[in-house]
């Protein structure tokens, strides 16, 4: 158990050890630092002056120790076209992506796990088809496109929800929440479906096909004969045994639902980190761009890691075969 | 899709004499049976066709060409669709701010989205299935380092990579790329996040078939390795392929639609599809609704036909399910 944690945690490490290098690369040798920072007639002379105060005239390893010593303690430099820190900007703006996330991870499990249910149990019904070709649309169509679908119809025609920002916000402390104002919560919802619809459809369909093979399993014939009833059978037995793997699938999405936030962020012009990173990518701002991967490959790494833990905690069988396979 | 099919396997068969009785073994074949069993895999497929053919044909159809600014009028600006009270001839579907043709527009939206999807797809088909075949028939080292790259590349959405290896591109090149330079960064974007599902399912099937008598007797008479490979392995390994394919045109068509709706991707001077969409949707709330309205349905349609011909071709080559 403890070996196997242990070699987890070093692939982790290996893992972000790899993407510290790409990072760093992409800090270091895609466009010349010192260009970005300087203006065109600088002279020579002075560029050079720059380029020895940011360290940049030492050797490469050396440039590349203080990259990630800096990057530990989230220095990742001055953003090129907003002449402010990285991180300043990065947490400014991460309270917004993070209360996205969580708010369309919710809206997914919760309609995802409903509809999976129903369309378990009345396999056969109009609804349940309906919610059958609704999940193929969701998995087919692109996110933006449902975005600007939903803005069309309750922005611009119904007039009932914002169609972009994060309405008024609260402060407690450094973090921000839309949580409490009437106007941030009507702000949240369509991101939030826009964002969760895909998950959600990917967990209606995991719980459909788990219900559906648990209810064909012994002991609920079992809890049948005994005599229960149906909704204990269903809700107490059955969907008890379909959310393990519902709860694994949507904690190792969530790392998906933090990038895929990039185009929901961009739909509704939500200031998140997402919507920071493709304006990045738009202006070539290198820094930014690398300190989103580093920050993002970070949660990607550590929910992957936590979940493995976990995994072999609750099911000790897989802890027998992955001792046997190593 | 249905003719990557006949095309593909097409090429496979060495002399043109064959090709009658080639086909004739197709109208025959159990995937041909599956398919005309199926309603819903025959309009997919008639879609899918239609706008492969719309695509191609574009400058035949279109009523303007929407790349030419000498054949746009201000005048036409701002049309609704023919059917609407303000509709005029011959603008079927409207215009947009610069009278711009919207079908026209879409046709050669569609034609660069088709095209980028389409090199994408092979992009990364041919660097997946190398790198595939490397892994799997050296084994070892070789294929450690691979296998360990394409675990790591899986952990992250494709979107993100795409985005990644985009800005890598754009500040190594220059920010002002021209059109043309855009569709490489493009098509290589593309390529470099969808390799890995070829990789991965190629090795699995080179490690099966390298045991086999056949590839022993190759080796025997002393064929060089990358001979066997591409010869004697890999045709072998087609069936997976082809519908990892198919199921990731429809990715790689997203992707880039997404990119372009993002404004990393394809200028305003050469639309794809998803340039269109972005341009379409600052005039939504002016209630010019065509202007994004009808090439979002175009790529929704284009996507939903490709992944039921995807499903449909999953479940048709799979012997297990038959």
């Amino acid at each position: 158990m403890l070996a196997f944690t242990l070699r987890r945690a070093v692939q982790a490490i290996g893992v972000m050890f790899a993407v510290g290098i790409i990072a760093f690369s992409m800090f270091r040798f895609a466009g010349d630092p010192v260009n970005q920072i300087v203006s065109i007639d600088t002279s020579a002379a002075e560029r050079e002056a720059v380029r020895k105060s940011l360290g940049l005239d030492d050797p490469v390893p050396v440039q590349f120790v203080r990259y990630f010593a800096d990057a530990a303690q989230f220095k990742f430099g001055v953003s090129y076209q907003f002449r402010q820190p990285v991180s300043a900007l990065l947490s400014e703006r991460m309270p917004a992506t993070l209360e996205l996330a969580i708010c369309a991870t919710v809206f997914a499990m919760v309609f995802g796990i409903l509809m999976g249910v129903y369309s378990a149990l009345k396999r056969d019904t109009a609804l349940a088809k309906l919610f059958q070709a609704v999940s193929l649309i969701g998995i087919s169509l692109p996110t933006f496109l449902i975005g600007i679908l939903l803005i069309y119809l309750f922005a611009v025609t119904l007039g009932w929800l914002p169609s972009f920002g994060r309405g008024e916000v609260v402060k407690l402390g450094w973090w921000t929440t839309g949580l409490l104002t009437l106007s941030g919560l009507k702000a949240l919802i369509m991101p939030s479906i826009t964002l969760g619809l895909f998950q959600m459809t990917l967990i209606m369909r995991l719980v459909r096909a788990e219900m559906l093979e648990v209810l064909r399993t012994d002991y609920i014939r079992f809890a049948r004969a005994r005599g229960l009833t149906t909704r204990a059978i269903h809700f107490g037995h059955a969907l008890k045994n379909t959310l393990i793997p519902v709860i694994t699938v949507a904690g190792l999405q969530f790392g998906s639902v933090i990038a895929f936030s990039i185009i929901t962020e961009t739909v509704f012009q939500w200031p998140g980190m997402g919507l920071l990173f493709v304006q990045a990518v738009q202006n070539v701002d290198i820094p930014i761009m690398a300190a989103y991967l580093l920050m993002v490959s970070l949660i990607f790494v550590t929910i992957n890691l936590v979940v493995d833990i976990l995994y072999t905690v609750v099911d000790p069988r897989l802890r027998a075969t992955v001792g046997r396979a190593a | 899709m249905s003719d990557a099919v006949v095309s593909n396997s097409n090429g496979q068969s060495t002399q043109p004499a064959h090709a009658r009785g080639w086909l004739s073994r197709a109208l025959d074949s159990d995937v041909f049976y599956s398919f005309r069993r199926s309603k819903l895999t025959m309009v997919a497929a008639t879609i899918t066709v239609l706008f492969f053919l719309l695509a191609i044909f574009a400058s035949v159809l279109a009523v303007q060409n929407p790349f030419d600014p000498a054949q746009l009028q201000l005048m036409n600006s701002r049309i609704s669709p023919l059917w609407t009270a303000d509709g005029q001839s011959p603008f079927l579907l409207g215009t947009d701010e610069q009278g711009r043709d919207v079908f026209s527009a879409i046709l050669y939206g569609m034609r660069i989205s088709l095209a980028v999807g389409v090199a994408g797809v092979i992009f990364a088909g041919a660097l997946g299935i190398a790198l595939g075949l490397i892994a799997g028939y050296f084994g070892g080292a070789v294929d450690g380092v691979i296998m360990r790259i394409a675990d790591v590349q899986l952990t992250f959405p494709a979107i993100l990579i795409a985005l990644l290896v985009n800005g890598i591109a754009k500040s190594i090149l220059g920010n002002r790329l021209d059109a043309t330079s855009m569709l490489f960064v493009l098509v290589i974007s593309i390529g470099l996040s969808f390799w890995v599902g070829y990789a991965r399912t190629v090795r699995g099937s080179v490690m099966v078939e390298k045991n086999k008598d056949y590839v022993a007797a190759a080796q025997l008479i002393g064929l060089p390795a990358p001979k066997i490979m591409l010869r004697h392995v890999l045709p072998n390994t087609m069936g997976p392929i082809l519908v990892i394919a198919t199921i990731n045109l429809a990715l790689a068509i997203i992707t880039e639609a997404t990119l372009s709706f993002l404004g990393v991707g394809l200028p305003d001077t050469m639309p794809s599809l998803g340039t269109l969409i972005r341009i379409g949707n600052n005039y939504l709330f002016a209630g010019e609704w065509w202007i994004v309205a009808f090439p979002g349905l175009a790529l929704a349609a284009l996507i939903l036909s490709i992944n039921l011909l995807g499903d449909w071709l999953r479940d048709a080559l799979n012997p297990k399910l038959r």
